[in-house]
C-alpha cells in the first residue's frame, strides 16, 4: 500500500459532494441551486463550479429574499452570480405578502422566517424545479440526522420522514412523479469545522459579516441581534456597539451574533475548533420547541 | 474539542443492536467523552433527563432525532451522527435493531468501512447478534467489532467475556469477515469505550475509540481493476472552452493516469487518456473514490452509463444475474412485474425470473417454500435484464457490484442486490 494514495477527509467529502451535484444534473430535468447567501451554500456553489468545469454550472441558482437580508448578503450573491456566469433567480417574500398569500408575524419575535416556505413553493411551481440542492448538512440539528441526499417532497413540497427512499451505495433514485419534487444535499456528511476547514483550504470568498466587526446590536437575553429597521425592540432595549461576528446568516431578525475577534479565516476556524455551542444555538427560529426544525421541514422549509 | 488538523482519514462505520442493549447508550457515550457534544446539545439532554426523573444525562437521548421516536423511545431510521478526534475523521451510520428494520441495518452497512456489533453480556449471542453479522457480511464489511457490553453487570468476568468471544468465533466461521475484534465494555459507565477500563485490567486490547482510531481500512479500495462509469458529458458552450470535451464521474476502483491506454464499454472502443482533471486543477493520477473529469485523446462517442476500463482488465457484460436481494419496499415483490434497476450511471429494465430460496438469516438456512417476498427478506434470484451490464464481484467491487431496484410506477426504491459472480 502506497502512502501517495491517502485522501484527507475533506478530499473524501468534496468527491462525494460534487459526484450528488452531477447526479442531480444527469437525473432531472429543471435543477437549481438554492442559494441564501450562507456558507453553506456558498460551497455547495463552489462545489458545484468545480462539478462541471470548464463549463459554467449548468442549472440557476435560487434566493428566497425575506426582504429582511442583510445588505451584505445581497451584495455577495450579485457578485458571485457574475463571476460564475450564472442565472439568478429571486423568490421574494414581499410579493407573497404583497399578494396576500401569508400574512406577517407582529410582536418581538416576529420573523419572515417561516413565511419564506410559501415563497419558495411558490418559486418552485412557478419554474417547474424537479430537484433543488440545498446546503443543509446532518450535523446541524437533531432533524437533519436521518435526511437523506436526494429526499423526495410531495406535490405539497411535504417531507415525510417515514416514507423516504432507502439509500445504499453512491445509488441515488432521483424517480419522481410530475408535481413531485427533491430536495439534494450534498453538504449531508460534513460538520461545520468540514465547512470552514474546505473555505480556508480553497479560498473561497465569503460575505464580510462572518468576519470579526463592529456593529450596532441588541442583546436578548443570550442572543446579540443585529439592530436594524425591520427587528421590533422591546421598551427597555437599547443598540449597543459591540465587536461581533455571524456564524450562520439567515435573516437579519433572527440570526445571533457572537462577540468575536476573529477576522481571518484562521482566526474562525481555530474560534469554531474551540467552540462550545451549537452553530444553530444563536437560530432563534429553532427555540420555539425540541421539534421546530422537523415541523418547518415537514411543511417544505430548506 | 480542540483544534483539529485537516489532514485526517475518514471512517465510516455502522452500529447494530436491539432496543435494550444499549447501542444509543454507546454512542452518545463517544460523542461525549470525544468532547463532541456540545454545551447546549448536553442541557437539552441534561433537562429531558430530568422531566423524566432521570437522575444523570440519558445520552441515549443524543441520539434519537424524530419525535416519533423520542415518544416511542425507539430509533426507527439509519441516523447519521459525525465526530472527529485529532487522528480521524467519523461517519456514523445509526441503524435500528429490530427484526423489522433489516431494511435499514442493509442501507446503513452499504456505505460502511467497519460494524460494530453489540453483545449483552448477560445475554449472549442472540438470534439479531447472526442477523447482524450476516448482514455486515454479506454487504462486505471486512471488520467487525464485537462489543461486550454491560460487562459491569457481569461483575467484569473475564471467563464470562471468553466465553461470548469462543461462541462467536465458531458462529462467524460461517461468514466472509476478515477481521473481528472483541472488546468488553460498559457503555453506561464509560469503561473501554474512549479510556481503558480500570475494572478490566485482563483486557489488553485497548478501548474502542483506540481501535476505531488505528484500525487500516484503506487497503481495502481496490486499486487494482480501472473501472469509470461515466456520469455525464461535460460540454462548455462558452468561448474559452469551445473544443472541450469531458467525462466526468467517480473513480469506481483503480488506477488511471494520463498516457493510459483504454477501453470504453460497451463499445469496445480504445483511446488513450490525455488529461485528468479536479475542477480546473489537472492531476498526474486518479484512484477511488475521487470524482474527476477525464479527457481523451481521440473523439470518441462516449456518453453516461458507459465505462472506461483497460483492455486487459474488464468487468462481466451480462444481461442474466443471479444475485442476492434485500426487499425493502412495504409492497411485495410481485413476480409480474417489471422493475427498473439501477446500476452504476446506467438503468436497465428488469423481470425477476425465478427466486431460488428465502434465507432464513438467523439460522442461515434456505427456505424454498414461501409464500411471497415482503420486506426485509433476504432472497436469492434470478434476474433477466433488457441490456447487458458491466458488473464485477461484490467482493472485489461494492461499485460495479451493487444495484437498486425501483417501481416504474411509484418510483420506490423496492430491493438492493449484491452480486456474487
Amino acid at each position: 500500500m502506497n502512502i501517495d494514495y491517502n485522501l484527507d477527509h475533506l478530499d473524501e467529502l468534496e468527491a462525494e459532494s460534487i459526484y450528488v451535484i452531477r447526479e442531480v444534473a444527469a437525473q432531472f430535468e429543471r435543477p437549481a441551486i438554492l442559494f441564501s447567501g450562507g456558507k453553506d451554500s456558498i460551497v455547495v456553489t463552489h462545489l458545484a463550479a468545480k462539478a462541471f468545469a470548464p463549463a459554467r454550472i449548468p442549472m440557476p441558482l435560487v434566493h428566497i429574499d425575506t426582504g429582511h437580508n442583510f445588505p451584505e448578503t445581497l451584495a455577495f450573491r450579485d457578485g458571485l452570480v457574475e463571476n460564475l456566469g450564472v442565472r439568478l433567480i429571486v423568490g421574494s417574500v414581499q410579493q407573497t405578502i404583497d399578494d396576500g398569500l401569508v400574512k406577517e408575524e407582529t410582536g418581538v419575535h416576529a420573523s419572515r422566517n417561516r413565511l419564506q416556505t410559501t415563497t419558495l413553493l411558490n418559486t418552485i411551481e412557478e419554474h417547474a424545479f424537479d430537484a433543488c440542492i440545498g446546503g443543509a448538512r446532518r450535523d446541524e440539528e437533531k432533524a437533519r440526522a436521518k435526511e437523506r441526499f436526494f429526499s423526495h417532497r410531495d406535490d405539497f413540497g411535504q417531507w415525510d420522514p417515514k416514507n423516504q427512499r432507502p439509500e445504499l451505495w453512491n445509488l441515488f433514485n432521483g424517480k419522481h412523479r410530475p408535481g413531485e419534487h427533491f430536495r439534494v444535499f450534498p453538504l449531508n456528511n460534513w460538520t461545520e469545522l468540514d465547512i470552514w476547514n474546505y473555505i480556508t483550504r480553497e479560498q473561497i470568498d465569503l460575505p464580510s459579516l462572518y468576519f470579526a466587526h463592529e456593529r450596532e446590536c441588541i442583546v436578548r437575553g443570550t442572543t446579540i441581534l443585529a439592530h436594524s429597521e425591520y427587528l421590533n425592540l422591546k421598551p427597555d432595549e437599547q443598540p449597543v456597539t459591540m465587536q461581533v461576528r455571524f456564524r450562520t446568516l439567515g435573516d437579519l431578525t433572527i440570526t445571533g451574533a457572537i462577540e468575536s475577534d476573529a477576522d481571518t479565516l484562521e482566526k474562525i476556524t481555530a474560534e469554531v475548533a474551540a467552540t462550545r455551542i451549537t452553530e444553530r444555538g444563536g437560530r432563534m427560529d429553532d427555540k420555539r420547541s425540541s421539534s421546530a426544525m422537523e415541523d418547518r421541514k415537514k411543511e417544505g422549509y430548506f | 474539542m480542540s483544534s483539529h488538523p485537516t489532514t485526517n482519514s475518514l471512517l465510516r462505520f455502522t452500529t447494530a443492536g436491539s432496543v435494550d442493549d444499549g447501542k444509543s447508550t454507546l454512542i452518545g457515550r463517544l460523542l461525549h467523552d470525544s468532547k463532541s457534544i456540545f454545551e447546549d446539545q448536553l442541557e437539552a439532554v441534561t433537562a429531558s433527563s430530568a422531566q423524566k426523573g432521570l437522575e444523570h444525562a440519558d445520552l441515549s437521548l443524543l441520539t434519537d432525532g424524530l419525535r416519533a421516536e423520542r415518544e416511542q423511545g425507539i430509533t426507527i431510521d439509519v441516523a447519521y451522527r459525525y465526530f472527529a478526534t485529532p487522528k480521524r475523521k467519523f461517519i456514523i451510520a445509526d441503524t435500528p435493531g429490530h427484526i423489522q428494520y433489516t431494511r435499514n441495518m442493509v442501507t446503513g452497512a452499504s456505505t460502511a468501512d467497519l460494524a460494530i456489533i453489540l453483545v449483552d453480556a448477560r445475554h449472549g449471542l442472540l438470534e439479531q447478534t447472526h442477523r447482524h453479522s450476516f448482514i455486515a457480511s454479506m454487504l462486505g464489511i471486512k471488520h467487525v467489532v464485537v462489543c461486550v457490553n454491560k460487562m459491569d453487570l457481569v461483575d467484569w468476568s473475564e471467563d464470562r467475556f471468553r466465553e461470548i468471544v469462543s461462541a462467536y468465533r465458531s458462529f462467524s466461521s460461517r461468514l466472509d469477515i476478515p477481521d473481528i475484534k472483541f472488546i468488553p465494555i460498559s457503555a453506561l459507565l464509560g469503561d473501554n469505550v474512549v479510556d481503558a477500563s480500570e475494572h478490566m485490567p485482563w483486557h489488553t486490547g485497548g478501548s474502542l475509540l483506540n481501535h476505531l482510531e488505528e484500525v487500516f481500512v484503506a487497503s481495502d479500495r481496490n486499486l487494482q481493476d480501472c473501472r469509470f462509469p461515466v456520469q455525464s458529458v461535460i460540454r462548455p458552450q462558452i468561448d474559452e472552452a469551445r473544443d472541450f470535451r469531458g467525462y466526468a464521474g467517480r473513480i469506481a476502483s483503480g488506477v488511471f493516469k494520463p498516457g493510459d491506454d483504454v477501453t470504453i464499454l460497451p463499445s469496445g472502443m480504445t483511446s488513450r487518456i490525455r488529461e485528468i482533471r479536479l475542477g480546473n486543477k489537472v492531476l498526474a493520477k486518479a484512484f477511488p473514490p475521487l470524482s474527476v473529469t477525464v479527457v481523451l485523446e481521440d473523439d470518441v462517442d462516449v456518453s453516461r452509463g458507459d465505462m472506461i476500463v483497460r483492455e486487459h482488465n474488464q468487468p462481466t457484460s451480462t444481461q442474466d444475474l443471479d444475485t442476492r436481494l434485500c426487499w425493502l419496499s412495504d409492497e411485495p415483490m410481485n413476480p409480474a412485474a417489471r422493475y427498473i434497476l439501477r446500476h452504476t450511471c446506467t438503468e436497465a429494465k428488469a423481470i425477476i425470473k425465478k427466486v431460488h430460496y428465502k434465507l432464513d438469516i438467523n439460522t442461515l438456512h434456505r427456505e424454498e417454500e414461501f409464500d411471497q417476498i415482503t420486506m426485509n427478506d433476504i432472497v436469492r434470484v434470478h434476474i433477466r435484464l433488457s441490456t447487458p451490464i458491466l458488473v464485477d464481484d461484490y467482493r472485489e467491487n461494492r461499485t460495479t457490484g451493487s444495484f437498486i431496484l425501483v417501481d416504474p410506477h411509484s418510483g420506490l426504491t423496492v430491493a438492493a442486490g449484491v452480486l456474487n459472480l
